[in-house]
């Protein structure tokens, strides 16, 4: 075996020779980098305005915040009603005291869970997270309880949720009584 | 067949799949004398020979042909979404196969003092152009005629609309960030998915920074110049991303509940996970008083053990366990290593804590947003 180490032709380089000389005097040069670079804030300035302005659409096709979810003996004592997930996204429970509505966004990383109930319980099918019926977090990676909204009783004796306002269990505000709507 | 399907089932359950794999992995890829000794003494180093690959390739093969002839199995194989994960098994596998090889190779090589394969091979080195660029140009052919066969054979597995109120179940991660979704059954969102993400990147990037070689000579393959940076990376990459690329892909179902590849999905399927915090264990179980109200003073137990964790660990190590590294590769490159190491060991730690005691966060401060 040769020690002699194989050179291919790709790592022998040619010396490069000098460019030729400059033409272009400084004060020129200066004078159009000024340019240019003015332009490119211009162009730049104009593209990002375009698109901040982008971000704030005309019209938005949202339901509204605050919305009539019908009368309180409409709720079955002890069950979770999820026909309001899909438009408003909210579980609305009620239990012998009164009711409450829970947000359908999952602490942890935000995925919409499923009530499960033979096993009376919301499971996030993302990362696992459950959470009992109350809202409260009990397996799982997520670290605090699902979000509560205002709820209250409009003059006409239906159920008012107002997702405006939320109430968090780890800030002791579950306690407030608008969090709960006693019936 | 059922007894090894169950067999199977049972073994991928992650305690003990993960565990197989993590005890095997350094007599796999020995980072140390003692692991090299047993690694020879087993006959481990096999699995870097030719039969080595036609072995593990039939191995695998077998494996997804009986779950295709599978009814619970076949669904989820068939999946057109995890078709790229069966290709990536097999090219995972025949890429490290082939790095090691050529590495063994060089290695028998240098023992008997020659110089490594590439130093005399004159295809080496080539001309970018025209010779890389035509290989590439070829490749690039190649893989284009290759994926519109596939584009035109198997449908795009489009589903219906998107609907915030039917989740499908399980939800899964595109297949590439399926590492990270299981991830973050363990962590909280900013860790699982911003801290540790950017470790990692710049953690494997490290290593061969860290974990030089003993000449610096470099530029050809070599498993003994550098069996502990081929380790750690390996293990980052092989176990803590593929693996779990894998398990999330097959091992996961409705609920992200766990199944055995053989295992019908059943979306009822009852498993215990009831986790606790570390305060709620020490406050509430231990010493039997109430939380106390402070927060700082609620989680200084976590506080206190992630202090010891990343800041007296590290002191411990340098100075009982790894103080001949420590000598030789100086502090600031040491420290370096250690924080990637035990940032990456962390990963594993929090997985069993999970498995074995059902803690759900060490430091769990929700009004903040801070939970490790």
């Amino acid at each position: 075996m040769s020690e002699e180490k194989f050179i291919p032709e790709a790592s022998v380089g040619t010396p490069q020779g000098k460019g030729s000389g400059s033409t272009m005097e400084r004060r020129s040069f200066f004078k159009w980098l000024s340019i240019g670079w003015l332009a490119f804030t211009a162009a730049t300035g104009a593209f990002f305005t375009v698109l901040i302005r982008f971000l704030f659409p005309n019209v938005l096709f949202e339901p509204p915040q605050s919305f009539k979810i019908g009368y309180p003996e409409e709720f079955e004592i002890g069950k979770v009603d999820i026909r309001f997930k899909k438009k408003y996204n909210v579980w609305i429970v009620r239990n012998e005291e009164g009711m409450y509505a829970l947000s359908t966004v999952c602490t942890h990383l935000g995925c919409t869970p499923n009530w499960l109930d033979t096993e009376r319980k919301f499971k996030c099918p993302c990362h696992g997270s459950g959470f009992r019926a109350t809202g409260m977090n009990f397996e799982g990676p997520a670290p605090r309880p699902l979000e509560r909204f205002a709820i209250h009783l409009a003059d006409d004796g239906q159920v008012i949720v107002d997702k405006n306002k939320n109430f968090k269990f780890e800030k002791g505000e579950w306690g407030r009584s608008e969090s709960f709507l006693k019936v | 067949m059922d007894a090894l399907k169950h067999a199977i089932d049972l073994l991928s359950a992650p305690t003990i799949s993960f565990t197989l794999i993590t005890v095997l992995f350094p007599f796999v890829f020995p980072p140390g004398d003692w692991f090299e000794k047993i690694h020879r003494k087993l006959g481990f180093w096999r699995i870097w020979t030719k039969p080595g690959l036609y072995i593990s390739l039939v191995l695998i093969t077998l494996f997804f042909i009986m779950g295709y002839y599978d009814p619970n199995f076949n669904i989820t194989l068939t999946k057109p979404d995890n078709f790229p994960i069966i290709l990536l098994v097999y090219s995972v596998v025949i890429c490290t196969w082939l790095s090691m090889y050529k590495a063994y190779e060089n290695d028998k090589r240098m023992d008997r003092g020659e110089k490594p394969a590439e130093y005399n091979d004159p295809d080496d080195k080539v001309l970018v152009w025209p010779d890389l660029v035509y290989i590439e140009f070829i490749a690039l052919i190649i893989f284009m005629v290759f994926l519109i066969v596939w584009s035109v054979l198997v449908a795009a597995p489009l589903e219906e609309p998107a609907n915030p109120a039917a989740t499908p179940n399980p939800s899964k991660a595109p297949w590439y960030f399926l590492g990270l979704q299981e991830m973050l059954v363990y962590y909280d969102p900013w860790l699982a998915g911003v801290i540790f993400p950017g470790l990692i990147i710049v953690g494997l990037m490290a290593i061969p920074y860290i974990t030089t070689s003993s000449d610096n000579l470099s530029g050809f393959y070599s498993f003994k110049e550098r069996r502990v940076g081929i380790f750690l990376f390996m293990y980052g990459f092989l176990i803590l991303w593929i693996f779990l690329i894998f398990i999330g892909t097959f091992f996961r179902g409705p609920n992200w509940n766990f199944f055995g590849p053989f295992e019908y999905w059943d979306p009822h399927k009852l498993v215990p996970l009831t986790n606790v915090n570390l305060s709620e264990y020490f406050w509430v179980k231990w010493i039997k008083t109430g939380l106390p109200s402070n927060i700082l003073l609620r989680e200084s137990i976590g506080f206190i053990s992630v202090i010891i964790y990343l800041g007296v660990l590290p002191v411990l190590l340098a100075k009982y366990v790894l103080n001949d590294f420590l000598k030789k590769v100086g502090p600031v490159k040491f420290s370096f290593f250690v924080f990637f190491g035990l940032s990456m060991l962390s990963l594993p730690l929090k997985m069993y804590l999970r498995w074995m005691f059902n803690l759900k966060y060490i430091i769990a401060i929700p009004e903040w947003f801070f939970n490790i």
